[in-house]
């Protein structure tokens, strides 16, 4: 027989504390659906999936009746689309991105990640025809994410993908000013992205993955600030870390059980659970909430990368333990506009872009969800990709951009996306010009990985 | 198939009575009842066999909510695997 207080726990955290499954992501290669003629091959993507994934949806809904667990998303991640266009002649990559959003409303996931180019060390043919189609794919389709990763600690940064970002980035948000910017919510610009990533906007399917398989990625800043409420305000961080090792550890059991479930009733692998702790616009599903519990004044303060590292060490600690493969971007996530406590430290001035770069370094993922003014230039969203993707790069680590460039709209205003993309203020961003050094392009060298001193 | 049914809400008269009325209107056997007290709250757990319900899970999931409805009490049933994730290694 369980304990009676750990079920009561278990109701509390998903009743209270809004502990849920983010996603459940399957990810379908699309290798097979590459031809020469383009119309062929948006056919065969769009057979595809709808074959593969046509029983996701009503299954991981089963599930999440079954064992009494809300599972927010289902998404589909598929193989970068680029590799697709290498072969196909005189393609409109856009009508790529048309048959994936067709696919995901048939089978009904909110999401499909994947419109994506790994140039992190060069431009392979498809590339570049990808990247400059970006704007028009996000601006004519609705459920289509998009991410390029643009460097990696053994490649380096590749600047001239780099350059191109800054405009991409501000024309995306440009056609889809009538929908507040919303393109450029569902692009990412990755240094080391991961092949199993199942959080959107940045997920895709990597080459080095199975035909198809199912990845988990679960949620609960909630759950772990309730358990940190708890604690006496004089604990030490010892015992801080410690708790968030313990609830980490429940959350992703949750998560492991759910992916088990549905690999098992799809007929599909089992990836990967990634470990982080997303949050989302609700009340008190905040990491920068769990952070103040920690005895932060507000998000932004000074302390609050320390605690960002130990939140995000802890996460991985307790998370390791509870499933049997982890992977992902796995850490805590820091995307502004879906985190209602950034968003009001954001507001009163406690957090500026400055102290999220710092926070960034020790966290998973990167610049996330923010808001800048509409007039910012392409080439200061270029120096702020190259900055981010240098922390990753020397760091070993993942790093991402996804900014919205809100266009019309200047430091203060308001753009409110809706759903669990939320809401956030533009933000204020340093505009003296990095003009001249984004503009050389070429390739920044991959760092040394030894002499670490 | 066991599931456990969580009742959490303030003590009222007829609590059992409405739950274990809905398990024998749709063949659910129960196993094993417990109440608490924790903090102010009312908490009740009970084990039950769904293996021979006469109607789907969620099928059952939903009545039981809308008897919780109906006396102001949140009623819920979950698969016992989830907690046996959740809280043993």
């Amino acid at each position: 027989m369980i304990d009676t207080g750990d079920i009561i726990e278990t109701i509390r955290m998903i009743t209270d504390e809004n502990l849920d499954v983010r996603t459940v992501t399957m990810g379908v290669s699309l290798l097979d659906c590459a031809d020469e003629d383009p119309k062929k091959a948006c056919e065969k993507i769009y057979q595809k999936i709808t074959t593969v994934a046509k029983d996701l949806v009503p299954i991981v809904e089963d599930i999440s009746a079954n064992y009494g667990v809300p599972i927010v998303n289902k998404r589909i991640s598929v193989t970068p689309i680029s590799m697709l266009l290498a072969c196909a002649k005189n393609p409109n990559p856009a009508d790529y991105a048309k048959a994936l959003d067709r696919a995901a409303h048939t089978v009904g996931v909110n999401f499909v990640g994947g419109y994506s180019a790994l140039v992190q060390k060069g431009f392979a043919k498809g590339d570049r025809e990808l990247i400059a189609s970006i704007p028009e794919a996000l601006s004519t389709t609705k459920l289509v994410c998009s991410s390029i990763n643009i460097g990696s600690t053994k490649s380096g940064l590749n600047m001239d993908a780099v350059k191109m970002m800054g405009p991409i980035i501000r024309r995306t948000a440009e056609l889809t000013k009538d929908d507040n910017c919303m393109g450029a919510a569902k692009l990412v610009v990755f240094c080391n992205a991961p092949e199993d990533n199942p959080f959107m906007a940045g997920a895709f399917h990597g080459p080095g993955e199975p035909d198809c398989v199912i990845n988990v990625g679960v949620s609960g800043p909630g759950a772990v600030r309730a358990a940190l409420a708890k604690l006496p305000k004089d604990a030490d961080l010892s015992k801080v870390a410690e708790t968030v090792k313990r609830t980490a550890f429940k959350i992703t059991r949750m998560g492991e059980l759910v992916g088990r479930l549905a690999a098992g009733r799809l007929g599909v692998p089992f990836g990967i659970v990634d470990l982080s702790l997303a949050p989302t616009p609700a009340v008190g599903d905040s990491v920068a909430n769990v952070l103040e519990e920690m005895g932060l004044e507000k998000c932004g303060c000074y302390g609050t990368t320390a605690a960002l590292a130990l939140l995000n060490d802890a996460v991985k600690k307790g998370g390791v333990m509870a499933s049997g493969h982890v992977g992902g971007l796995s850490g805590a996530f820091i995307p502004v506009s879906e985190d209602e406590g950034m968003i009001k430290s954001v507001r009163q001035g406690a957090l500026g872009l400055e102290k999220l770069e710092a926070m960034t370094a020790v966290c998973s993922v990167g610049i996330d969800m923010v808001v800048v003014p509409g007039d910012t230039p392409a080439e200061v969203l270029s120096g702020l990709i190259a900055d981010e993707a240098a922390i990753g790069m020397v760091n070993t680590k993942t790093t991402a951009v996804r900014v919205i460039p809100a266009i019309g709209k200047k430091a203060g205003d308001e753009l409110n996306f809706g759903g669990l993309l939320g809401y956030g203020p533009v933000m204020p961003i340093n505009t003296f010009s990095p003009k001249t050094f984004i503009d050389r392009g070429g390739r920044i060298p991959a760092p040394l990985q030894a002499l670490k001193n | 198939m066991n599931a456990v049914i969580t009742v959490i809400g303030a003590d009222k008269v007829g609590i059992l009575a409405k739950v274990s009325g809905v398990c024998a209107e749709y063949n659910v056997n129960i196993e094993e009842v417990t109440q608490n007290i924790l903090g102010e709250v009312f908490a009740m757990i009970m084990i039950v066999d769904v293996a021979n319900s006469t109607v789907p899970f969620t099928a059952l999931s939903e009545k039981l909510a809308a008897a919780g409805r109906e006396i102001g009490t949140d009623i819920r049933i979950t698969r016992q695997e989830l907690f046996d994730a959740m809280h043993r290694i």
